[in-house]
């Protein structure tokens, strides 16, 4: 701990020093220009966010004012709470939207740390045939989308008998490749004498997983779980899922969406509801997730 | 040349032999593999063949499939006019978004690499959000109203730009572009958060070797110093660009419509969902899938074999 914080500080001098003694090769005019260009971009793009925030705190005469006032004047939690109120008495609930989304998003990303976990530990730290060839396949899969083998997936599926379930969400949420590749370059970092005393002592491949190795990649946890929340959260799975209450978030949004100008409201709540998780998560987990991203370089 | 297959075939029996005995020591590796190996071949790999081997088939679930050899991508290419506008607009987007956008995740990485921490934060925040804030690009919708009440024609509007507002999602000609816009908007991704990681992680002291040997501004130094030293996150960011470039389908469905209006908005992947999951022509979409997957795997070794030359 107190050799992370001595480092902290250290960078905070060198940092300090940059400030006081520029980089002797940099221009003021260009350094004024582009940090200028760099906050207007920036204020571009936060814009719609923010827009969609006060959007869904604003009452429903605000929202209805012309010309409209990007800021709300009285903010108000009306929107969300008749998200609950209102559609509590549809035929399916929002409650349960909610549940849905929150179960899928949850054991999805659960299995996927677990199983992606285990492989990358492999991967990065034994030697075994077939390992490279392995990896390499998994990169592959990096290259395409989602989207090529979405129909195939619908075959497997239902040949599995899990259409219409929440599984057929879930499961394939466990093999996604980008987890493991992250997890395994940052797994190489690991010193492998670490393992090593391990094993000497008599500690099986297991027991290395769980003890020594999983505690010290939690920055790539965090990465795991951010790119897997993001995926799963904003799941629509109307493909595979076609019950009315096991269908997520994303469809019920939708479907206000189009209920017109009288969900206007609650529309811009759900939308909210919908940026919020991934957001807050990045940003309370944003220093590990970019300790783990500086090795995702892609070697060849 | 028959010793020459004799040593050949004696040695690859030894190779195979050494590998089996290495196999057999690491039972436990392939155990830990096997759940991820299993869930990947089965969701991964195996969608891959399945859509090959189906692409030479009439198959539409109800009768079993009947081969038909590459009748499928014959009438893709020579029959399917909506087809070739989805290429088409497929091919624009990305052409446009892709480079750009990368670009782009590099150009505000770099940007904001110098700021003081707590600042460069809250920029990570501010630029990493649009791609991970779900369905909020139906915001876009709102701002893009196709009435007087639209923010957009409101504003072209007061200024006496227009003179009636503009069906902006409706009227081919303006469905596009706006769609580049948004899909821009949301194209600072993963592969920025790369683009930022790695920049911290480029050793200092090559700036002041740089400083020494006379490297006059910050452009020189982008050139021979940061960005040889970030090729392996310009690989990386490269594939994510390329990967989204080529599957947009959200955004164009979300605001122009699914169809949109004259097709206009069709991409390769709105088709697939078209005879996928409307039509039934699991056939016929197993080709459109396949044609997509070698776009994009050609695509990435061309840009990959590409980047390889950066900075040398």
């Amino acid at each position: 701990m107190s050799k992370k914080k001595k480092q902290e500080t250290v960078e905070a001098v060198y940092h300090k020093k940059l400030i006081k003694r520029r980089k002797p090769n940099r221009s003021i005019a260009g350094d004024f220009f582009l940090y200028l260009f760099l906050v207007l971009v920036a204020v571009v793009m936060a814009f719609p966010i923010v827009y969609a925030v006060s959007n869904a705190l604003k009452p429903l005469d605000e929202l209805f004012r012309f010309p409209p006032k990007i800021l709300a004047q009285n903010p108000t939690m009306d929107n969300f709470s008749d998200l609950f109120v209102t559609m509590g008495k549809s035929w399916v609930s929002f409650s349960r939207y909610l549940f849905n989304t929150v179960f899928i998003t949850f054991a999805g990303t659960f299995g996927h740390l677990i199983v992606a976990s285990m492989g990358a530990f492999v991967l990065a730290k034994y030697d075994f045939p077939g390992n490279r060839t392995f990896f390499k396949l998994v990169t592959v899969a990096m290259m395409f989308t989602g989207y090529v083998t979405q129909i195939p997936n619908y075959l497997i599926l239902n040949k599995l008998g899990w259409i219409d379930t929440y599984w057929s969400i879930i499961i394939p949420a466990f093999a996604s490749p980008m987890g493991l590749f992250l997890m395994k370059q940052f797994m190489e970092g690991l010193p492998t004498s670490l393992i090593e005393a391990a094993q000497i002592d008599g500690a099986s491949v297991w027991k290395v997983f769980t003890g020594i190795v999983m505690p010290n990649v939690k920055p790539a946890w965090m990465t795991l779980i951010i790119f897997s929340v993001q995926g799963l959260w904003n799941n629509k799975a109307s493909t595979f899922i076609y019950s009315e209450e096991k269908k997520t978030l994303v469809y019920a949004m939708q479907q206000i969406q189009s209920g017109g100008i009288a969900r206007t409201g609650q529309g811009a709540a759900v939308l909210v509801v919908l940026m919020v998780v991934p957001i807050a998560i990045f940003i309370f987990s944003e220093s590990q997730i970019l300790e783990t991203m500086a090795s995702s370089g892609l070697k060849d | 040349m028959k010793e020459y297959w004799k040593k050949y075939f004696v040695l690859r029996k030894h190779n195979t032999q050494v590998a089996l005995k290495k196999a057999s020591k690491s039972k436990m590796c392939y155990l830990f593999l096997l759940p991820y190996a299993l869930l990947f071949t089965l969701f991964y790999v195996a969608p891959v063949v399945i859509s090959i081997f189906y692409s030479f088939t009439y198959y539409n679930i109800l009768e079993s499939p009947r081969f038909i050899g590459l009748q499928n991508y014959i009438s893709l290419i020579l029959e399917d006019d909506i087809f070739l506008i989805g290429l088409k607009n497929t091919f624009l987007i990305a052409v446009v978004t892709g480079p750009l956008g990368y670009i782009m995740s590099f150009l505000f990485a770099w940007l904001i690499n110098e700021l003081p921490r707590w600042v460069r934060s809250v920029a990570v925040v501010v630029f990493y959000a649009p791609s991970i804030a779900g369905n909020c690009y139906v915001i876009f919708s709102v701002f893009f109203r196709g009435d007087a009440y639209g923010y957009v024609n409101a504003f072209l509007m007061n200024l006496g730009i227009i003179d009636k507002p503009v069906l902006w999602f409706i009227n081919p000609d303006y469905m596009l572009p706006i769609c580049m816009l948004v899909i821009l908007w949301m194209s600072l991704g993963t592969g920025f958060l790369s683009f930022v990681a790695g920049l911290q992680g480029v050793d200092r002291s090559q700036f002041e070797a740089g400083y020494m040997d006379g490297i006059k501004n910050r452009w020189q130094e982008l050139w021979y110093i940061t960005l040889p030293n970030m090729k392996p996150m310009l690989m990386f960011g490269a594939v994510m660009s390329i990967t989204q470039a080529f599957g947009v389908c959200d955004v164009t469905m979300a605001l122009c419509g699914y169809p949109s209006t004259d097709y206009a908005a069709r991409t390769i992947v709105t088709h697939l969902f078209d005879y996928g999951f409307t039509r039934f022509e699991m056939g016929y979409a197993c080709a459109i899938a396949t044609i997509l997957f070698l776009i994009m795997i050609l695509c990435n070794k061309a840009i990959q074999s590409l980047l390889r030359r950066v900075g040398t």
